[in-house]
């Protein structure tokens, strides 16, 4: 079972729920693996702390031309598509950054001149967090395309019952190539202006890809209905809200895992990993596990400032700012709930 | 021209919330949104589009099922897992190929090398470039089309509008939101540019990748300076980031504080500075103050 976390605007807390989920996963009796795929900026190692035990560098195929046997026929450069092959009256220029390692210049080239040579694009490293399997892409600085990075991440996936993808953000190709791997779609979203913008492109991607997916509202707050209003228009089941709160915000900052942090998270976090497990269409979730998970799930009590806030439990500005006069979000925390 | 481009590594930290203050302050300076598969300055800056064009990033694939006899050279050759063997079939072949026009990089190998000539290759509408009027100037945006490849060629597109619109006018500053990450889109973004401003966070996963935009922009040579942003958030790792901009060579503003009035704002569709006084404004027309100098 392979589940993607992504979103469209950055830092709306993918690593958080990807992290999250995966250490929950394997606490509980799953084979589960966290492989980050967002190869520019990877950061689920900062909560992960994984034991690295395999480096493999990845490398892609730049054409070198041999100019004693070039004809100068111009073929390489009017297949390559991308500009990175150009034939001069005197040589054949090669532009490597521009190169998307398709090898056609090889394989029109008449003088059998042109062969491919490697050249590294960054590293794929495995390892372990005790039960949880890791693997996490690392792309190299001022090299351009991720996507046969992160194609690599995916191929070095451990054999386990659950994979937890961490995409990067945005709607572009690394996004794409992160979710096409996977059973199921997790979207992450906050309930602002932008997040709900970049909320909708994503939404539209996965739906162009005819893929399922659900959102998880982060930094939830009691009274905000937009996110909920969206997702009953496009008809997207919400699968978790996380509440804001400034002890996971600082938890983050630590690099510590939010349901170490704060225990009572670990109810939304096994619900949603059940219902995620669910709505993917297996049964891979081992009977065990499910109701360890089931337990944890039901039984827990709420944890502060979950839906209904907790009174003097400190909303993440509230309490950092000192000042009352934040009217959104004080009206949110003191008002009853309806 | 100098060109300013915002950029932080982690998404999230408030790159577009930075941008249209900055925005507000410079009065009339040229802005281009280079996150074209997530732009939300629009949203602060409501332009008014004067012009429109389609953008074509390049060509797709596509297997005529009709014509495809089956012979699987396509599949052989594509390097990016784009062709499946799943199409309908026909009087040649109970079952055909088919491309995944979210997989094809369009290469056009698998069409050069179809000895059945059944495979088209023709220009894939990838999204949609605009050159508008805001309240603070003129603006190039974009719309990559959700699941497009090709943002990279996007940007270069925006960045040229932005500089021909500023050498217009007469010079000026070209100020460019960018997007996270330190790929494709970044890369195309900062490239040439004066000066970069890197709005990161104080936690961990801000402070490793700021470490990367460092290494970045020196592969690149271009100045930085550093803006941490939701500064109380964690003072120590606030002060080590400072620190280590510091060590790398970099300019350092004022730090912003986490203040309510930047969310406040962005639901007003309203830069926070034009909010009224608040801790974050403050911070932020120091910052532009003393990036002034900086820039010129």
């Amino acid at each position: 079972m392979r589940i993607a976390i992504a979103s469209g605007k950055g830092g709306t807390g993918k690593t958080t729920v990807a992290t999250n989920l995966a250490w929950l996963a394997s606490q509980n009796g799953l084979a589960a693996a966290y492989l980050d795929c967002d190869t520019e900026e990877p950061n689920g190692h900062l909560f992960l702390r994984p034991a690295i035990d395999q480096r493999r560098e990845i490398v892609r195929m730049i054409p070198q031309v041999d100019p004693a046997r070039c004809t100068l026929c111009g073929q390489c450069g009017e297949i390559c598509q991308y500009s990175a092959i150009v034939c001069l009256e005197q040589k054949v220029l090669v532009f490597p950054e521009l190169c998307h390692s398709c090898g056609g210049c090889a394989l029109v080239c008449p003088a059998g001149a042109i062969t491919e040579t490697p050249r590294a694009l960054g590293v794929v490293e495995t390892g372990r967090c005790g039960g949880l399997g890791f693997v996490q892409g690392r792309l190299n600085i001022g090299e351009v395309s991720s996507p046969p990075l992160i194609r690599a991440v995916r191929q070095a996936a451990p054999p386990a019952d659950l994979l937890l993808y961490d995409a990067p953000p945005g709607t572009a190709c690394p996004m794409i190539e992160t979710v096409r791997g996977a059973d199921y779609v997790v979207l992450v979203t906050e309930p602002t202006p932008f997040g709900l913008h970049d909320l909708r492109l994503a939404w539209q991607v996965i739906k162009s890809l005819q893929m399922e997916c659900g959102v998880v509202v982060n930094r939830a707050l009691v009274g905000e209905t937009e996110a909920r209003q969206f997702c009953e228009q496009a008809r997207i089941p919400i699968l978790a809200e996380i509440p804001d709160i400034l002890a996971i915000a600082e938890a983050y900052s630590e690099g510590k895992l939010a349901i170490e942090a704060v225990p009572g998270l670990q109810r939304i976090f096994a619900r949603l990993l059940l219902d995620v497990t669910s709505a993917a269409g297996t049964n891979a979730l081992p009977e065990a596990a499910r109701r360890r998970l089931r337990s944890i799930a039901d039984l827990r009590a709420d944890p502060p400032g979950c839906g209904r806030p907790a009174p003097g439990a400190p909303s993440c500005l509230l309490a950092l700012r000192g000042n009352p006069r934040a009217p959104n979000r004080a009206r949110a925390i003191s008002s009853p709930d309806p | 021209m100098p060109e300013l481009v915002v950029i932080s590594g982690k998404g999230g930290t408030g790159k577009t919330s930075m941008v249209a203050s900055l925005a507000v302050l410079a009065r009339q300076a040229v802005l281009a949104d280079c996150d074209v598969d997530a732009a939300d300055l629009h949203l602060v800056l409501e332009p008014q589009i004067r012009r429109r064009q389609t953008f074509t990033g390049g060509n797709k694939a596509r297997i005529k099922p009709g014509h495809c006899t089956a012979c699987g050279k396509c599949e052989e050759l594509c390097r990016f897992e784009a062709v499946y063997f799943d199409g309908p079939g026909n009087g040649q072949a109970p079952r055909t190929f088919r491309i995944d026009p979210a997989a094809c990089d369009g290469c056009g190998v698998c069409v050069r090398f179809c000895a059945d000539n059944a495979i088209e290759f023709g220009p894939a509408v990838d999204g949609e470039w605009f050159v508008s009027d805001t309240r603070c100037g003129p603006m190039v945006h974009a719309q990559l089309r959700p699941g497009a490849g090709n943002s990279g060629k996007l940007v270069s597109i925006v960045r040229s509008q932005a500089q021909q619109i500023a050498r217009e006018r007469g010079g000026g500053l070209i100020l460019i939101d960018g997007s996270p990450g330190i790929g494709c889109p970044v890369i195309a973004s900062i490239t040439g540019a004066s000066r970069v401003l890197a709005v990161t966070e104080p936690t961990l996963s801000g402070e490793h990748d700021l470490d990367r935009v460092f290494l970045l922009v020196r592969h690149f040579g271009i100045p930085v300076t550093v803006c941490v942003n939701k500064c109380n958030l964690n003072a120590e790792i606030a002060q080590r980031i400072e620190r280590k901009a510091q060590a790398a060579g970099a300019a350092i503003l004022p730090p912003i504080p986490y203040d309510s009035a930047v969310t406040d704002a962005q639901r007003k569709g309203m830069a926070v500075v034009e909010l009224g006084d608040s801790p974050a404004a403050r911070a932020i027309r120091q910052g532009w103050s003393a990036l002034c100098q900086q820039i010129s």
